[in-house]
């Protein structure tokens, strides 16, 4: 296991928390909040080591779509990045529902 | 030139059903309690989870694989308790298990105190956690409690669908519950047909035989030899609905475990010398039905 | 590893009551007999060896359907005896190597079996009677749940042959897919993960544990302290609440379940709140 954590500064705050997926294989759980100080953060626990450049272009390209300042919970049991990507789409659906 | 498509009314059946099986856990507790009632307790934002994976580098899941969620079924005040299969198997740890046996708990307070709270669980369990192993044995012992002291209030339906199934500890929760629903595609045992075949070899059991494996656990073996109550097709308004019929219908006439005296006298009139197949003890049941 | 014909359970069964447990219509496995304690009736129960098993997966202390069935109409008798009296103690000496592992048990149904029994030691806790698990040998899996899991009070000896786990160290390590030798390493930091029974007692379930001179051999002096731990753990429990919460409540639940004590409060907060 390995945990990752990356901070990015944001601007527009906004959205409802969100939660989806879940820990199995294959999969992801994401856990998205607004944040309450303009930054966002994204604490990443992955069963899989050495993928942190990976997670860093995922992430990053989440967030020039999606600037909202949030902090974002990730537990992620293997899932590939469309996967991942997908999930943090999901998550933001839910979150403006 | 167009054709017409015709479709056979069991492919309309089928079309027009949703699946109980792919929900995940928090889907189906929101699916057993009336619309708009849902209420989750201790949810993935409040996470709580277990302190004991990160010590073995294993992720964890915000809601430990366990929700739980206080709501209405037909009308009357609920619990749902629905286990998360996809997450580490189901398996039973202390938050998860502790949860279970917490809403059990706060249930029969309700009842007590004349609030007629109703509980289900919803096992998808391949049994204890065993990367918490001792904890997991200390608070499966404390969800029987629980539930032995909860059934004397109000009926405690089992709801076992698959995929994962429900076994080990968890399948002991199921013969203390009042009602047990299955499907067709659910299993049901104490020992998972891979520990069996480890401890007795092949002779006594064949875990990659898969046939085999369904025809002593599946969900209409079970039905057919009365450890299960209601045998469904994998449709989620009809567990919802067996649910509801069987609150409605109140306590069983006897429980189960009550039973003692027809299963000694079906273990005096087996013959235990032999090997038995599914069939052999369909039949049995009937020779010695009550 | 304890040899299953060491008999351990039989041993102190046969000291405790001076009876060998055998009772017209129980399987031979079974072992139930009444026997005076501090000057009062109490019943003692227990799974032994039995060379004329009828089912070819027991015999060797497992608990099985005919362990759970009868066992479950033994408690029930007790119960129903003592409902307008004197709710009498009831002892189960703990050495059970498991739940039977067979196919006949898994199609006549042995999770109700288990489960029956299970409810058997919990309504008879709730109905008053002490339930003390003296464990002297191994209580692992099935047999710890059925066995021991509803007892009023839990005292183990202090011992290396006793065991209590959720599955012996070989086939574990085999379905975790890990090294005996890493289950080991993992048992030193892991609380819950460690074989030895110092460990299990840091998670508070256990009442006490008890260090006996030769755990084998029940002499006079070992047979008086072990008598004198039990009239204590049944006077606690008679004044106690009839829930398994002492376990709960004890110190080492509250340096080692700590986990389980949030759980419990935030549940109950969020349950009145809703």
């Amino acid at each position: 296991m390995e945990i990752l954590n990356f901070e990015f500064p944001s601007s527009k705050v906004k959205a409802r928390r969100a939660h989806v997926g879940v820990v199995g294989s294959g999969d992801l759980e994401i856990l998205m909040e607004p944040s309450v100080d303009g930054e966002t953060r994204v604490t990443i626990q992955t069963s899989v080591a050495g993928f942190v450049d990976t997670w860093k272009a995922v992430v990053e390209r989440f967030l020039q779509q999606h600037p909202e300042a949030a902090n974002i919970e990730i537990h992620d049991f293997g899932a590939t990045p469309g996967t991942v990507a997908l999930r943090l789409q999901q998550a933001v659906e839910v979150s403006k529902s | 030139m167009t054709f017409e498509i015709t479709l056979s009314d069991e492919v309309l059946a089928l079309s027009a059903r949703r699946s109980y099986i792919e929900l995940n856990a928090r889907a189906r507790a929101l699916q057993l309690l009336d619309d708009g009632t849902f209420h989750e307790l201790l949810g993935p934002f409040d996470r709580v989870e277990s302190p004991w994976l990160p010590m073995q580098g294993i992720v964890t899941q915000s809601d430990d694989g366990c929700v739980v969620a206080k709501g209405k079924i037909d009308g009357q005040p609920a619990v749902v308790i629905a286990m998360e299969g996809k997450f580490q198997g189901g398996s039973i740890g202390e938050v998860c298990g502790m949860k279970m046996a917490e809403a059990f708990r706060l249930a029969r307070l309700d009842n007590e105190k004349g609030i007629p709270t109703r509980a289900v669980l919803s096992l998808e369990s391949g049994g204890v956690r065993l990367q918490e192993a001792n904890m997991g044995e200390l608070v499966i012992a404390e969800i029987y409690a629980e539930m032995v002291a909860l059934r004397k209030h109000t009926p405690l339906i089992v709801v076992i669908t698959g995929p994962t199934g429900c076994f080990g500890g968890m399948s002991l929760a199921a013969g203390l519950a009042s009602y047990v629903v299955m499907t067709r595609q659910a299993r049901l045992s104490m020992n998972g047909p891979e520990v069996i075949e480890l401890e007795a070899g092949k002779d006594e059991f064949v875990a990659a035989d898969k046939p085999f494996v369904w025809s002593v656990n599946g969900g209409a073996q079970r039905f057919a030899t009365d450890f299960a109550d209601v045998l469904l097709e994998d449709d989620a308004d009809a567990v919802t609905q067996a649910v509801t019929e069987l609150f409605r219908k109140g306590q069983p006439a006897q429980l189960r475990t009550d039973k003692y005296e027809l299963f000694i006298k079906r273990l005096k009139f087996l013959d235990p010398a032999k090997q038995w197949v599914a069939e052999d003890i369909r039949n049995a049941w009937k020779a010695v039905a009550k | 590893m304890t040899d299953p014909l060491n008999n351990r359970g039989r041993k102190w069964f046969e000291a405790l009551t001076g009876s060998d447990g055998k009772v017209e219509g129980n399987p031979g496995s079974l072992m139930v007999a009444e026997a005076t304690l501090g000057g009062e009736k109490a019943v003692f129960v227990g799974v032994a060896p039995d060379a004329n098993a009828r089912f070819p997966r027991t015999g060797h202390t497992e608990v099985g359907l005919e362990e759970g069935w009868y066992g479950t109409k033994n408690l029930r008798a007790v119960i129903e005896a003592d409902k307008n009296g004197p709710k009498r103690p009831i002892i189960t000496v703990c050495d059970s190597k498991s739940q039977a592992y067979g196919r006949r048990e898994e199609l006549f149904g042995i999770h109700v079996a288990a489960a029956a029994i299970i409810a058997a030691y919990a309504d008879a806790r709730a109905a008053g009677h002490p339930v003390i698990a003296l464990i002297v040998g191994r209580c692992v899996s099935g047999s710890f749940l059925a066995l021991a899991g509803q007892a009023s009070r839990m005292i183990a000896f202090d011992d290396p042959e006793v065991l209590i786990h959720a599955m012996y160290k070989d086939a574990a390590a085999r379905i975790t897919k890990r090294s005996v030798a890493e289950l080991d390493k993992l048992g030193e930091t892991i609380v819950p993960m460690a074989y030895d029974i110092g460990s299990f007692n840091k998670l508070g379930g256990l009442h006490k544990l008890l260090k006996i001179a030769d755990p084998d051999t029940p002499a006079p002096a070992s047979l008086e302290q072990v008598k004198a731990t039990l009239i204590e753990a049944i006077a606690d429990a008679r004044k106690s609440p009839r829930n398994l919460d002492a376990r709960l409540e004890s110190d080492g639940a509250k340096a080692f379940r700590k986990a389980s004590l949030k759980v419990r409060q935030m549940m109950t907060e969020q349950w009145a709140a809703c």
